[in-house]
């Protein structure tokens, strides 16, 4: 369960830039190709905000969709899983969208 | 009203756009700096439990005695591993991760300062048990290898795409087991190249000792 450490990694940012602050909101975007799934990823965080000023806060998600560029054929695929490989048959992509993991945004007060 | 929790306040956005696990990154920028300027080159061994990683280690330990290898085992419990290594004579520390499922790069950092690895040393880290977790955290090593055996199937590297991803090496292990099981080198071959073009694919046994210069040739030019 990757997610909880993930979790716990966005509850400490966000708090300490909250400066103490309530933490009302998270934004976090999530690349398809990232092995870290949402639903696991929402319950996690919901254990790691508690006893913290993010306890109570709710979770945006962005979810992004993998994509590629086919080195062989110059096509823009998209990747519904990590598996590379483009309808022309070629395996040689090259990853542009989809390994996203960021904190977005947050909202205090 | 705002629109998050329907107080009558409003609340204040504030944008961070920072990388998860931009903490775990950091050190493991750390990590590598401190094992590049004592030349010291660390292979992170991930596998599922039971592939033969630790087999692997103690089989390379023993055929090459000229190296200076240290080892750090990473496990959920017990020093069984960190034993087996021990018993061959080469420096070794068990972190044990409890809950946790992966070893991140600042249970890394505390390992070495208890191994305090010779300048110039091989040091293998070897990954808790997991096909999953291990892939998303760096630990600031030279190399990754993923350790696969054909009592598993060949199917491994599609199921778990994101581990074999990540690998500059996937070893097939367990090959003397070949003409016991339902297991397509050729198969697996085509799957690893499907989520990872650039990884290197080696089948050995540990046990026996197929082919096992072609990993040490590896190891010698990682």
């Amino acid at each position: 369960m990757h997610e909880l450490a993930i979790a716990e990694d966005i509850v400490d940012a966000v708090c300490a830039r909250a400066d103490g602050r309530v933490v009302r909101r998270v934004t976090v975007r999530i690349g398809k190709l990232t092995a870290v799934v949402p639903a696991a990823m929402r319950f996690c965080f919901d254990l790691a905000v508690e006893g913290t000023v993010a306890e109570g806060a709710r979770l945006d998600i962005e979810e992004r969709a993998g994509a590629a560029h086919c080195n062989e054929c110059g096509a823009e695929v998209e990747l519904a899983d990590p598996i590379l490989l483009c309808p022309c048959g070629s395996a040689d992509l090259a990853v542009t969208a989809g390994r996203e993991l960021q904190i977005v945004s947050m909202e205090v007060g | 009203m705002c629109a998050t929790c329907g107080c009558g306040h409003s609340h204040e956005v504030i944008t961070l756009e920072q990388r998860v696990l931009a903490k775990n990154d950091e050190l493991a920028a750390t990590n590598r700096s401190f094992l590049e300027m004592n030349e010291i080159t660390a292979i992170n061994v991930m596998s599922s439990p039971g592939s033969g990683k630790t087999t692997l280690l103690e089989r390379s330990i023993r055929d090459l005695p000229g190296k200076r290898i240290a080892v750090i085992e990473g496990d959920q419990e017990t020093t069984l591993d960190a034993e087996r290594i021990r018993s061959t004579g080469c420096p070794v520390v068990q972190i044990n991760t409890g809950a946790g499922c992966h070893l991140d790069a600042a249970m890394l950092r505390d390992a070495i300062d208890r191994l305090q690895p010779e300048r110039r040393a091989l040091l293998f880290v070897e990954n808790v048990g997991n096909l999953v977790c291990p892939a998303l955290f760096d630990l600031g090593e030279r190399g990754k290898v993923v350790v696969i055996s054909v009592t598993e199937g060949t199917d491994k590297p599609l199921k778990y795409p994101y581990m074999f991803a990540t690998a500059d090496l996937v070893v097939v292990n367990k090959v003397d087991l070949m003409p016991y099981v339902d297991f397509d080198l050729g198969a697996c071959r085509a799957q690893v190249a499907s989520v990872n073009p650039k990884a290197e694919v080696l089948a050995v046994s540990a046990t026996r000792g197929d082919n096992l210069d072609s990993w040490y040739d590896w190891l010698a030019a990682a």
